[in-house]
């Protein structure tokens, strides 16, 4: 187990400091110059000398003033201080605090989504295998629930429930008229807000999910072990039950490989409702050019997946008993 | 057991497979759609053909314009030839590369092994999305090459993971064994020992790296990161959001951009079954 974690993490510590240094690296070797970018962007100021200051005082920001082997250190530095810089769109907010009100929607929407949308698409994949109708209805609707691109599925229902019926809101976290506070009123706008973001994403998860446990499921039923049960004269009920335990370990090792597809997902669905979380305020980022803040977006995108993917291995070695057993459970 | 029977027997489960006929004859459909589809209207993809603005399908305009008048089906036809390629280019790349470090890894072992697969894990927990949208934000003009180029280089990890456990089973078996005995080079027992025998997997790998490509595109597109130059399916549905679409009710303008590539993404799916069933006598329905 302490070599399984060992492993584990040595390999989220390259990947953060991959990412890290991925995050340094594109402003200073993409082509174009982003300080002169950024600054015809936001300067309605002609004034030429005021732009030279401003020019100054970012390149001095992005460090580019320095030597390379300089610049990446105190990348590092301020890094570790907790400074991202300061958001050009928002200005003069700090990124850090830009993106830590964001958190908590993306938290809000995203926990209860992805383990709702597992929870269920297995027990439903499970209960669809070798159960001829159920198969042949939940098996091609999922098919066609994980094809459909996050944004549309997210499109149609605010389209067809907030437009056409009219009874969801479809933008914002809360209603437009509400001042953040602790009464049963604002927790249901948030609630009655949070609705349609969070039903597209678990629908286009609950699809994978119940395929990839009914193609596991199978699998798992056609093992040796599970005729050898059967043989026995074990309740059909029973050779599932344990068919289920086996097949839900590469759905949970499929929920870390998933991870990143989910979070692209729900930036997208944020942006369809203008939820206002990291999705929303990278449309906004990048739309104003704010790279501070595209960098930061990346960073938080970055460290959420690698806290998510530890949470997972945790996870991971109390439900495999074989992880804790020094056996190799599952392949570092 | 000869290869001529080997492939009579392929094309005879192949034919009698609905799965795998459904999703060929829907993927070829759009194919062509794609292909000849703009030549069928006289209006270009960005033009502001309609001077009244939105309006909803109509014998000059078969599936409406947008609110700046734009013909929806010149750009439908247009952004699925950008999805083709999308799905060609960098799900092929994607293949690849997944190819090139999963033989690599599986056939020599060892401390390259070692060295790959801490490689393909970093990447594989890397969201990809994140890279891709920090390289895009950069980009001050972006082609639909340079989106193919990134998400190839950027999708390869779980092609490589899947590629490499096939080749370690493979390679301990006697026929390798022969191979390397008769002193057949590394490269040429891959390719004509190894890689023949996993001729299906490779496939079915490619065609869920060709869906996953495009997926990828649409949402970079639809944050506002797509190819400067040309239109996408992706951006169709952004501009639709962006220009409000969903208050105006012009449901013509978003719904055919996201029904086209969830129809084409289904179908690629449906073809992977079906090739399995095929490929995989145990999961045939007789």
């Amino acid at each position: 187990m302490k070599r399984y974690f060992g492993r584990k993490i040595l390999i989220y510590l390259l990947t953060f400091f991959l990412a890290v240094t991925i995050d340094w690296m594109i402003p200073r070797f993409m082509p174009g110059d982003p300080v002169r970018n950024m600054l015809t962007r936001v300067s309605v100021n002609t004034n030429a000398s005021a732009i030279q200051m401003m020019y100054d005082y970012y390149s001095h920001l992005f460090g580019l003033d320095m030597p390379l082997w300089q610049q990446y250190l105190s990348f590092w530095k301020s890094l570790f201080m907790g400074e991202l810089g300061i958001s050009v769109y928002l200005f003069p907010t700090p990124v850090k605090d830009v993106l830590l009100r964001a958190i908590p929607y993306d938290a809000f929407l995203l926990v209860p989504s992805i383990l709702l949308s597992w929870y269920a698409g297995n027990k439903f994949g499970a209960f669809a295998a070798r159960s001829k109708w159920l198969d042949n209805t939940i098996s091609p609707l999922s098919y066609i629930l994980t094809a459909t691109p996050y944004m549309w599925l997210g499109i149609l229902l605010a389209w067809f429930f907030g437009i056409v019926l009219g009874i969801f809101p479809i933008a914002g976290a809360y209603s437009f008229t509400m001042r953040p506070n602790l009464s049963w009123n604002f927790i249901g706008s948030v609630f009655h807000h949070w609705f349609l973001p969070f039903a597209s994403l678990f629908l286009v998860g609950f699809g994978g999910w119940a395929i990839g446990m009914r193609n596991m499921i199978i699998y798992e039923l056609e093992a040796d072990y599970s005729h050898f049960l059967g043989a026995l004269g074990a309740p059909k009920k029973l050779v599932r039950k344990y068919a289920f335990s086996n097949a839900v370990l590469p759905q949970i090792t499929g929920l870390a490989l998933q991870l990143g597809v989910i979070v692209a997902g729900a930036l997208v669905t944020e942006v369809v409702f203008s939820y206002p979380g990291i999705g929303y305020l990278l449309l906004a980022a990048i739309q104003n050019q704010d790279y501070f803040l595209i960098q930061g977006c990346f960073l938080f995108i970055i460290i959420g997946v690698l806290l998510a993917n530890f949470i997972i291995d945790i996870a991971y070695i109390l439900v495999d008993p074989r992880t804790r057993r020094g056996m190799t459970g599952e392949t570092a | 057991m000869s290869a001529q029977k080997k492939k009579n027997e392929f094309i005879y489960f192949s034919s009698r497979n609905p799965k795998l006929l459904a999703g060929v004859s829907i993927i070829l459909l759009f194919l062509i759609l794609g292909l000849i589809g703009p030549s069928l209207t006289d209006h270009d993809p960005f033009a502001y053909a309609n001077p009244l603005g939105a309006q909803p399908p109509s014998s000059g305009y078969w599936f409406g314009t947008t609110f700046f008048g734009q013909d929806v089906f010149s750009q439908l036809v247009n952004g699925l030839r950008a999805t083709f390629l999308v799905g060609a280019i960098g799900g092929g790349l994607g293949t690849l590369l997944g190819m090139l470090i999963g033989f690599t890894a599986g056939y020599r072992g060892g401390v390259v092994d070692e060295i790959l697969n801490a490689l393909t894990n970093i990447v594989l927990v890397i969201p990809t999305l994140a890279v891709l949208l920090i390289i895009a934000a950069y980009l001050e003009v972006r082609s639909i090459f340079t989106e193919c180029l990134f998400i190839g280089l950027t999708a390869w990890p779980w092609a490589a993971r899947a590629i490499r456990a096939q080749t370690f089973s493979l390679r301990t078996r006697d026929f390798v064994d022969l191979a390397r005995m008769s002193g057949m080079r590394p490269l040429k027992i891959i390719f004509t020992e190894i890689a023949p025998n996993m001729m299906s997997y490779l496939l079915l790998v490619f065609i869920l790296q060709f869906g996953g490509a495009i997926l990828t595109a649409a949402t970079l597109d639809f944050i506002g990161l797509g190819p400067t130059n040309a239109i996408s399916l992706g951006m169709m549905m952004q501009y639709s959001v962006m220009w409000g679409a969903l208050q105006l009710g012009t449901w013509w303008w978003f719904i055919p951009p996201g029904l086209a590539i969830t129809i084409i993404v289904g179908a690629l799916y449906s073809m992977n079954v079906g090739l399995d069933e095929v490929f995989n006598p145990k999961l045939r329905e007789m």
